[in-house]
């Protein structure tokens, strides 16, 4: 069973590489709109790659108030 | 408005707008959306499709299929142009802004009936964010091929109104119920892989690919003969004009409500960083 540190670690990697950011800027409890520096439709991008990654569904209503990498593990953890 | 129409031969016509273009090449017309920053719709875009649909009965006896994409990085199109659809209402008294709603929406249901019915097989080659009117221009078309990154959305139940540009109508068409209240009800998108899935796209390629794929499946289609294909779409391909008209009056009458101003409002003020998501 994935665990919830291996999920984080693979979402930040994901995000590095599509938004072309460096990993080590990258911080599991950083905004992800500020440090990616991204608006919501970039956003959304995101959402899908990590859908895809994950092979998992994940209503962008339950994104409502998530900003950071962490939360946003969270969620996608639920549905593995 | 800024156009220019190229000279016309028999093999090659273009039209380039201020927010859309089109050339038809070896039988294929190929309509460009590139209206910054993601083709929302609003006036200039229903003047130069209502441009483009009327060419279309040339270009159709020239051509046997049409492929409609986006040039614009963050997808094939994010919908209506709310922020125009906002400032006109907001200048206009309440009866006056829905006629004007009204005269919008017939003049845009006049275009996608027209592309619905064309006898030409119509690929939507989409990307990205493939939302609202934007999602509804592509289920106008027979074949929607999608990108991975493609994602499809019919948000505007979060603004106090369902879908105008025929959505709702084609949306029943061409999937079951369940989908169809799942998308309306919840406003979530979905991914490609979910809408191929659903029965909603035809074919998901890797990111970039879309046009690419369309215009392999165009040249495919070639080999047919026109009139089987004609006659076939035509028998396959009902168009549900008396949904595509109620939808419009129900539009119109959710339109006059304060929760759909508030909500516009909401959404056009915004500096949050997610005015696309739920």
């Amino acid at each position: 069973m994935q665990t919830m540190e291996n999920t984080l670690e693979e979402i930040l990697n994901l995000a590095a590489d599509h938004f072309k950011v460096a990993r080590s800027k990258l911080s599991p409890d950083d905004d992800f709109f500020k440090v990616l520096r991204i608006d919501s439709l970039q956003a959304l991008d995101l959402l899908t790659k990590l859908e895809n990654h994950f092979h998992v569904e994940l209503p962008d209503y339950e994104l409502q108030g998530v900003s950071d990498f962490r939360t946003l593990a969270g969620r996608i953890q639920s549905r593995l | 408005m800024k156009e220019t129409v190229k000279e016309r031969s028999p093999k090659t016509q273009q039209f380039r707008g201020e927010v859309m273009s089109w050339t038809l090449q070896n039988g294929v017309v190929e309509l460009a959306l590139h209206r910054v920053p993601c083709n929302e719709i609003g006036s200039l875009s229903l003047e130069e499709l209502e441009k483009f649909a009327a060419a279309l009965d040339d270009l159709e006896s020239q051509a046997h299929a049409l492929i409609i994409f986006s040039e614009m990085k963050p997808g094939f199109c994010a919908g209506a142009d709310l922020r125009e659809l906002y400032e006109r209402s907001r200048s206009l008294e309440k009866s006056a802004a829905i006629s004007g709603v009204r005269d919008f929406l017939t003049r845009i249901h006049a275009v996608l009936n027209r592309l619905d019915a064309s006898p030409l097989t119509t690929i939507a080659a989409v990307h990205g964010v493939t939302f609202g009117g934007g999602f509804e221009l592509a289920l106008a078309c027979d074949l929607i091929i999608a990108d991975k990154l493609a994602r499809f959305c019919f948000p505007e139940l979060r603004l106090g109104l369902i879908p105008g540009f025929g959505g709702i109508p084609r949306l029943k068409r061409d999937l079951g119920n369940a989908v169809v209240r799942d998308l309306l009800l919840t406003g979530r998108s979905f991914n490609s892989t979910k809408a191929q899935q659903s029965g909603l796209v035809s074919q998901v390629v890797g990111e970039g690919e879309a046009l690419r794929a369309a215009r392999a499946t165009a040249a495919q289609l070639a080999k047919f003969d026109r009139r089987t294909a004609i006659e076939a779409k035509r028998f396959i391909k009902p168009i549900p004009y008396d949904d595509l008209r109620r939808e419009i009056d129900l539009f119109c009458e959710l339109f006059s409500r304060p929760a759909v101003e508030a909500g516009l409002k909401k959404f056009v003020e915004s500096t949050d960083a997610q005015p696309y998501l739920p």
